[in-house]
């Protein structure tokens, strides 16, 4: 019998409200699959299963908040079937409530993963609406707000703010504090010509449908992904008073939601993608980040973030570390600066890096041998 | 396609691309990133949007040219004029 438990999704995460099982009693589970959908203050996030086994009982309900740690559901080889919980009101929302111990009476449980924008999900609870019964007119048919307001028109509410922030901008708010409260911050930053990675860029895109184009955010995310390779002290978690260096170069990506705030999901093994690859796995991201569609081990496993201004902005940003990261690459808007370039003075492309790491763990020397190599593999983005 | 209809499309998958934005709320001179804040993402997005719709893949080099939805329509217009 294998227990499956609220997990982590964040360095401040406390609990999570369970909106959706996509499993039932009886059927077979493997480890890395998808089977519930958790909101956070973060927005509905995929949560997979770390074990492989036949479900043998569901133990939360539908919109039952579960402490971190607290059991979701069992797993056996040979358990009986029990029933599906019934699905609840919204639990208040700063309830934690205790985990059932008892299984409730049976009740239908959606058949497959609805993808919703988590505004639509949050409504859709509010409302007592089955997400599984609208047609959603989002991207690739995801449920937005606009099809859960068409079933149901809103009601004259207070606005979901407490104390004048918002959640996602209190669960922001909770990691930067934490942040800069536990990690001695230090900074180091770079100016680096990237007119020749963009002229590259722009040349390998021209003859490209939109479909397979690479914008300038996914080479960086690349390279800072191949340059950490040399750097193991950036590479990592700090957890317990040690740093554990990571095995893997996950690269976090900071993702602005529209309706505010930011999450941070890794790519898998960034350093051994193809440029494509990494591309392809961004536009995913992106797409599901704001459809609700995130998975936890997506929001866990990154090992340095990157964080970008976007191709037009501001010129610098140094950026708060996501704990329990080390490091975090702030990448400011290209400029034309004046650059010399031999015994001449030209107008160049010109992109501030700014490397923030946690000096408990490594030194500006480390710092500058990073962007360094970044440098050095910017300069060269055929190879990337 | 009509101009307005042209109008309606674009506006339409700029709605799928970010949700938050209503149609009926955007003017003619918003500009994607600088009024509706559409990042360099968003605007791939909507480019690979009307591609598949339209078949018409508008270059990065004339991404000026659809930063508004009175340029995007001028534009997409004249690409069906041909």
């Amino acid at each position: 019998m294998a227990i499956f438990r609220m997990p982590s999704l964040g360095a401040d995460m406390e609990a999570g409200t369970l909106v959706e099982w996509l499993i039932k009693p009886g059927d077979e589970v493997h480890r890395g699959d998808v089977v519930a959908v958790v909101e956070t203050q973060k927005g509905a996030i995929e949560i997979e299963s770390f074990e492989t086994g036949v479900v043998s009982e569901l133990i939360a309900s539908i919109g039952q908040t579960v402490p971190v740690g607290e059991e979701l559901a069992r797993f056996g080889t040979d358990a009986p079937v029990a029933s599906a919980p019934t699905p609840e009101p919204p639990a208040e929302p700063a309830a934690m409530a205790e985990p059932k111990t008892t299984t409730p009476p049976a009740a239908p449980i959606p058949k497959t993963g609805t993808r919703a924008s988590p505004a639509a999900r949050r409504t859709a609870q509010e409302r007592g609406i089955d997400l599984s019964t609208l047609t959603g007119s989002g991207p690739d048919g995801a449920i937005v707000l606009a099809d859960v307001e068409a079933q149901a028109p809103a009601t004259p509410k207070a606005p979901s703010t407490i104390g004048g922030l918002s959640e996602m901008r209190k669960a922001v708010a909770a990691a930067m504090v934490r942040s800069k409260r536990e990690i001695p911050h230090f900074s180091v930053s770079h100016n680096i010509d990237t007119q020749h990675l963009s002229e590259w860029l722009s040349a390998r895109n021209a003859d490209r449908p939109p479909s397979e184009r690479v914008l300038l955010g996914a080479a960086i995310v690349k390279a800072t992904a191949l340059a950490l390779r040399s750097v193991n002290a950036l590479n990592g978690h700090f957890t317990e008073d040690a740093f554990l260096p990571s095995d893997e170069v996950n690269i976090g990506v900071a993702i602005a939601l529209r309706g505010g705030g930011l999450v941070a999901p890794a790519l898998h093994q960034t350093d051994t993608m193809t440029l494509d690859e990494v591309m392809a796995d961004m536009r995913d991201m992106v797409t599901r980040a704001r459809a609700g569609r995130l998975r936890g081990s997506e929001m866990t496993r990154g090992t340095l973030t990157v964080s970008s201004l976007g191709e037009k902005g501001a010129e610098a940003m140094t950026g708060v570390i996501f704990p329990p990261q080390v490091a975090l690459l702030a990448v400011g808007a290209p400029q034309i600066r004046p650059w010399v370039a031999g015994d001449t003075v030209v107008p160049r492309e010109v992109t501030r890096f700014t490397l923030s790491a946690d000096h408990r763990v490594c030194d500006g020397r480390q710092g500058s041998k990073f962007l360094m190599t970044l440098e050095d593999i910017l300069s060269k983005p055929e190879e990337l | 396609m009509t101009e307005q209809e042209i109008r309606d499309l674009f506006l339409n998958e700029i709605h799928k691309v970010a949700p938050d934005i209503d149609p009926s709320d955007v003017l003619d001179d918003d500009h994607l990133q600088d009024d509706l804040e559409l990042d360099s993402m968003d605007i791939l997005s909507l480019v690979t949007a009307l591609d598949a719709r339209l078949g018409i893949s508008i270059p990065e080099a004339d991404y000026p040219q659809i930063d508004t939805p009175a340029k995007a329509v001028q534009y997409l217009a004249g690409k069906f004029r041909g």
